[in-house]
């Protein structure tokens, strides 16, 4: 037998036959004698899809604790408490995954690849955040959201960061939710899964560049408070604009504010703002003219930051698989390198037409043109409207929240006296 | 005043209607995702049939130990004296010496059935899933060792680290019902 074998390898050597790894029978299997079973290849199971609901079903206790915290209870001691269970639970004891911020992509991919369709999972956790925040605001963010409880845990000496810093830095998550979708439409890759800068601490372990991002996030989230939140997380755009619209906001005081001016420097996320100056005749005429201004320019703002998108879809159309395998073979048939890649000996083995392969990455790297387009006219969109909204005159005769920045932290609640008075008259009531 | 309650009123049905629009852009997303989810859950699997072991599997899992391991599927085995899954190209001796083996951690197990035959077992905890033995295999015996995701270890991540660095594009999103893309007569694949 053993010399047989021999034989058969050397003749394989000589003829140089496939390599492929499909099953061949070169050497068909036994027929025993002495009665020998063949033993099952085992297959453990797949996680069980209860687990899903499990995970649902908590998400959905904890957006309904952190709400009832928020509102009735006005205990930041209580909002804490729910932030260290959702990192524990979302975080380190399910790894981070499935989160509300990546569900993103299973959505977009649902939309755009017809042989994928999202989990039940996978669609709460889209779905319930955002419906919340529809209702009662960013409770999500607050106590329930990993990301934002690792950060807020290590906040330990907030700088403030002036408003017109925040919407400039607040672009970078328009143009980081717009790639995002785009890379998870085209099937590319699922951008924000890949940069989750805390992933690797809630694995204790992963890409070491990775984990360095999210040891600087933290480090710079001792000082400004939840930098990722503001000004990267893709989720934190959608929620903003459901939590404008919410039905109930977060508010400083329990019942009246007395403006005494204490919460000013509560807010470590400058959500709380001020009551605003009266405007003279002068400041109206001003501030019509350059709103007129502005939203001429609009278009073109648009316009330019809409092809700077295009000219950065190309680079970005490289992340895609097939673009880069089409680039790689392209050159390598050139003759202008002389090594091959896994990926290139991997397509060459396949006995695949090079054409189909370029025409693929031809039709991708279109659908990243027209998507650099539309994400950069989107940046282009939202900085001129910011712009423009700097005209607008706001009329706050007190110190309230701003609705789309409060992340329901809870930390406001004890700057205010009325919060005490309350506290007190309702220990004095029992 | 009955002008400026009328801004009022007008700000508030903008908001009012805004409010609803998005009410029902969850519903309509929520409704859409349940007419698409027909599949249920999916989890990731190597097919075997285009896995060209390159190795990555073993370096790029998030896990510490990669979920990724070497199977054996018995029945299109050839239960080989010299298995080149098991042996170093040149083996000194047909044996279990350490010298002799192919494997970097010790993970395939021979044990004599009759003569001339030898069954190959992979030792789970020890594999490593560097797909050394699974290219011997393929090259020059059946092809019945092959690489497969574990899914008693797998956490089953929305984008796969392996799958992003798989060459060949072997990794696939399955039915979580059907979680293993096995080779052969018995295998879907």
């Amino acid at each position: 037998m053993r010399r047989f074998c021999m034989i058969a390898v050397l003749a394989l050597w000589v003829t140089g036959l496939s390599v492929e790894s499909a099953a061949i029978e070169r050497f068909p299997p036994p027929d025993f004698e002495g009665g020998y079973e063949f033993p099952e290849t085992t297959t453990p199971p797949a996680r069980s899809v209860l687990w899903e609901y499990v995970d649902a079903g908590v998400l959905a206790a904890a957006l309904a604790v952190g709400t009832w915290l928020t509102y009735r209870r006005r205990s930041r001691r209580g909002i804490f408490a729910l932030m260290v269970f959702s990192a524990l639970y979302f975080g380190f004891w399910r790894k981070g995954c499935i989160c509300a911020i990546g569900a993103i992509q299973n959505v977009t991919l649902t939309i755009f690849d017809s042989t994928y369709a999202i989990p039940i999972g996978g669609a709460l956790f889209f779905l319930l955040p955002l419906g919340f925040a529809l209702f009662a605001g960013r409770t999500f963010c607050a106590g329930v959201c990993p990301l934002g409880a690792l950060q807020d845990m290590v906040l330990l000496r907030p700088v403030r960061v002036p408003r017109w810093l925040e919407g400039v830095l607040r672009l970078f998550a328009w143009g980081y939710l717009g790639a995002g979708v785009l890379f998870a439409a085209t099937g590319a890759a699922f951008l924000i899964c890949r940069y989750d800068p805390f992933i690797g601490f809630f694995r204790l372990g992963g890409n070491l560049n990775i984990i360095v991002i999210g040891v600087c996030f933290l480090l710079i989230g001792m000082f400004v408070g939840r930098p990722y939140c503001r000004f990267v997380c893709p989720l934190s755009i959608l929620l903003r604009q459901f939590s404008r619209l919410s039905k109930r906001r977060v508010t400083i005081t329990p019942d009246r504010c007395i403006s005494c001016r204490l919460c000013e420097d509560a807010c470590p996320f400058g959500a709380i703002l001020g009551p605003t100056a009266e405007w003279d005749e002068g400041d109206y005429v001003k501030n019509k003219k350059l709103l007129g201004g502005l939203l001429v320019l609009l278009p073109a703002l648009v316009v330019v930051s809409g092809w700077a998108g295009y000219g950065l879809s190309g680079r970005a159309s490289r992340v895609h698989d097939t673009v880069r395998l089409a680039d790689r073979i392209y050159v390598e048939n050139a003759g202008l390198v002389t090594d091959t890649t896994d990926e290139s000996d991997a397509f060459r083995a396949t006995g695949r037409k090079t054409e189909d392969l370029f025409a693929e990455a031809a039709a991708i790297r279109g659908q990243f043109a027209l998507g650099g387009w539309l994400v950069g006219g989107l940046v282009g969109l939202v900085a001129g409207l910011k712009l423009a909204g700097t005209t607008l005159r706001e009329r706050r005769s007190e110190y309230e929240v701003d609705k789309a920045s409060c992340v329901a932290c809870g930390r406001c609640y004890e700057y205010c006296p009325r919060q005490h008075a309350m506290l007190k008259s309702g220990r004095e009531g029992k | 005043m009955a002008e400026k309650n009328e801004g009022v009123s007008r700000r508030k049905l903008l908001r009012e209607g805004l409010w609803a629009g998005g009410l029902a852009g969850l519903g309509a997303s929520a409704g859409f995702m349940g007419v698409r989810n027909t599949r249920g859950n999916t989890v990731w699997q190597i097919d075997p049939n285009v896995c060209t072991s390159c190795g990555n599997c073993a370096k790029y899992c998030v896990l510490e130990e990669s979920a990724v391991k070497c199977v054996q599927l018995y029945s299109i085995c050839g239960y080989c004296d010299l298995c080149f899954g098991y042996l170093v190209p040149e083996p000194k001796d047909l044996d279990t010496g350490a010298e002799n083996e192919l494997c970097p951690t010790g993970a395939i197990e021979r044990t004599f059935v009759e003569d001339p035959y030898y069954e190959y077992n992979i030792l789970e905890e020890l594999c490593i899933g560097c797909a050394k033995c699974v290219k011997a295999c393929a090259v020059f015996g059946n092809g019945s060792l092959f690489l497969q995701v574990r899914h008693d270890r797998c956490l089953n991540c929305n984008e796969c680290s392996i799958a992003a660095a798989c060459p060949s594009g072997a990794f696939k999103r399955v039915p979580a019902e059907t979680p293993y893309l096995l080779k052969g007569a018995d295998g879907q694949a």
